[in-house]
């Protein structure tokens, strides 16, 4: 017993010895993580900072993408040829790419919402099933999924053609993990006393839901829908695969086929419009979020927000 | 057991009660209402099975049928006329000639296609483990370190979530073109989207990092840093406390996140394409997509895609296993 005692005095005037010099300083405790620091902000210099020239070249006066040649909205608008607004398959690629996140925020968050419910409530073997094949398509790569639909549609005698209907159809798949996922999570924190309280004061089943559960889920299935909305409108793959024509290719799959052959900051000036629609949803979204979730008590709002990832 | 008694609550419950318990019971039902909701109950299952029934009918139709239609092409029949895919969709009726086609050229004499899997192979372990370098520590710092800052640091983290994955890309092809800024800051010539291998693997690091860093972060925000203090306390030195108690606590997530961005890696094609475009650089993703495309070669574009199929099967069940054991699926 007294060793046991003594052991900690020893091991204390041995490191208090010790915090001298290079190595003292590497081992203190109290030190500022010097290195984690320079990494983290270098990391973030050198994720960002690529995108940010290529912003700003957007803006360029000249058609150069890499000499800085004056400021102007020249590849926005200002060129009667080229710029955004006047390219007609600039044009058409932006609306598209809006019009597929739109429509598949739509179908993805209602069915996936449903599904949550349904899976999280209903125990069985089709329904364990079938979250098992909800979780395979989450973490399927993506070209296989493609490859897989574009032969579905191509190869078998369906009602989907090639096109936007294809395209709502196979994100729609891609994404449902997003809001089932996330609302199955919040169900597990909601737990179940809400509506059972709810039943025992005389609501109806669908009542409970419609009245109780839904408004505290409402949060995590506004996470979803914006986060559906901005990786749809960013996607490659599936719609590449799926699309039919020009007219049906929306913003990434210009940027793939342009980027290698001389494009004009017109180009930047597209992908940097679809930046702003995502930053602009998420950033709606995180608002709106801190608004529904006010009152509940929460450290960082981000983190929340973030957790849906 | 005494028919009628319920043996965990000790209390008589119908006989329908005890075929289907109803899990939520009250603890001291009135009697009147225990008919009316039980009937609740019983309608309250259909509820679920209307509110599940789209979304499993959708994953089954739009999900696995896709995927099995894979096998029935390449398994399947060749129109000797127009070139055109017969899909067979009896197993038993399956022929294997296209597979062999592909399995020959893998690894036989003339095996074309082998080097472009090794090469894959070489890539993606590369790049995962470059990504587990650089974020792990961002994610610990972000973890442990952050303090007020940890909001704003956590939204520019995860900002290349929202900027398109082809943006990215383009803002590395437009500097590292010949006149580009790359080679105007460190006064070069050289011809860095020529099929550089390392351009390549660099591509795809900087692509996938953040996929990374936030898995890593949930999981390693998850800990008290108590322990490691607890570490410290008791003699461990700062490399030791990492190797024994940080390392070892977070390594369902290091799997994990690894697991998230080997996966689309595998698939990718487009990161060579805009990065190297050249065929020296091609990996199984640059396989599948070019033989998708070309009319005639839509079976060995889908063997392809079982082989990847194959090979990813392992990790994503892995990592569903991990997600369910979380009950969250990151």
């Amino acid at each position: 017993m007294t060793v046991a005692l003594e052991r900690p005095s020893v091991e204390v005037t041995s490191r208090a010895q010790r915090r001298r010099g290079l190595w003292g300083w590497w081992e203190s405790p109290w030190r500022q993580p010097v290195f984690l620091q320079l990494l983290t902000f270098g990391y973030l210099a050198w994720s960002l900072l690529p995108v940010l020239v290529a912003i700003l070249f957007s803006f360029n006066a000249g058609k150069s993408r890499t000499v800085w040649q004056g400021f102007s909205f020249r590849w926005y608008w200002g060129d009667p040829v080229r710029s955004v607004w006047h390219d007609g398959s600039l044009h058409t690629a932006l609306v598209h790419t809006l019009v597929l996140g739109v429509v598949t925020t739509a179908i993805t968050v209602p069915l996936g919402v449903a599904f949550a419910l349904g899976v999280d409530r209903w125990h069985g073997r089709l329904p364990s099933g079938a979250n098992f094949a909800m979780l395979l398509s989450f973490v399927i790569p993506e070209t296989l999924l493609a490859v897989a639909l574009l032969f579905l549609v191509t190869q078998v005698t369906t009602p989907l053609h090639l096109g936007t209907t294809a395209q709502v159809v196979g994100l729609t798949t891609f994404q449902l993990s997003y809001p089932v996922v996330i609302v199955r999570a919040r169900l597990i924190t909601i737990g179940k006393q809400y509506e059972e309280a709810a039943i025992d004061l005389g609501a109806s089943p669908t009542g409970s839901i419609r009245r109780v559960l839904l408004p505290m889920l409402m949060p995590a299935i506004f996470v979803s829908a914006v986060l559906v909305f901005a990786d749809v409108v960013d996607d490659f793959v599936i719609v590449r695969y799926l699309s039919s024509d020009a007219s049906t290719e929306p913003v990434s799959v210009k940027i793939y086929n342009t980027a290698r052959a001389a494009p004009t900051p017109a180009l930047n000036a597209l992908a940097t419009l679809v930046l702003l629609a995502s930053l602009l949803a998420v950033t709606l979204g995180f608002v709106f979020f801190k608004w529904l979730s006010r009152g509940e008590k929460s450290d960082s709002g981000v983190q929340d927000f973030a957790s849906g990832l | 057991m005494a028919p009628g008694l319920d043996p965990v609550q000790g209390r008589s419950v119908s006989t329908v009660a005890t075929t289907e318990p109803p899990p939520t019971a009250p603890v001291s039902p009135p009697p009147a209402g225990r008919a009316v909701r039980l009937a609740h109950w019983a309608r309250r299952n259909w509820l679920w099975i209307l509110l599940a029934s789209p979304g499993i009918l959708w994953l089954a139709s739009l999900f696995l049928v896709p995927m099995y239609v894979v096998f029935t092409i390449v398994f399947g029949q060749i129109d000797p006329i127009f070139r055109t895919p017969l899909p067979v969709w009896n197993p038993i009726e399956w022929n294997t000639v296209e597979f062999n086609y592909v399995f020959t050229h893998i690894f036989g004499s003339d095996g074309y296609f082998g080097p472009a899997l090794l090469r894959t192979a070489v890539y993606v372990l590369t790049a995962s483990v470059m990504c587990l370098f650089v974020a792990y520590p961002v994610a610990y710092y972000t973890a442990r370190y952050a303090g007020r800052r940890r909001g704003w640091l956590l939204a520019a983290l995860i900002a290349p979530f929202w900027i398109s994955y082809m943006m990215r890309m383009l803002a590395w092809v437009n500097l590292l073109q010949n006149d580009g800024l790359v080679n105007k800051v460190l006064h070069t010539n050289v011809d860095w989207l020529d099929g550089k291998p390392y351009v390549v693997v660099l591509g795809l690091v900087y692509g996938y990092v953040p996929y990374m860093i936030l898995p890593l972060y949930a999981g390693l925000d998850r800990f008290s840093p108590n322990v490691l203090e607890a570490a410290r306390d008791l003699g461990a030195g700062r490399l030791e406390t990492f190797r024994r108690v940080t390392l070892r606590l977070s390594m369902p997530a290091i799997i994990a996140s690894v697991l998230l961005t080997c996966l689309p890696m595998l698939g990718d094609y487009y990161t060579a394409d805009l990065l190297s475009a050249s065929p020296s650089t091609s990996m199984v993703g640059n396989l599948i997509n070019n033989s998708v495309l070309t009319p005639g070669q839509t079976g060995q574009g889908g063997a392809f895609v079982l082989i990847v199929l194959a090979v990813s099967l392992i990790p994503m069940l892995l990592y569903v296993r991990s997600a369910r054991d979380e009950g969250v699926a990151s």
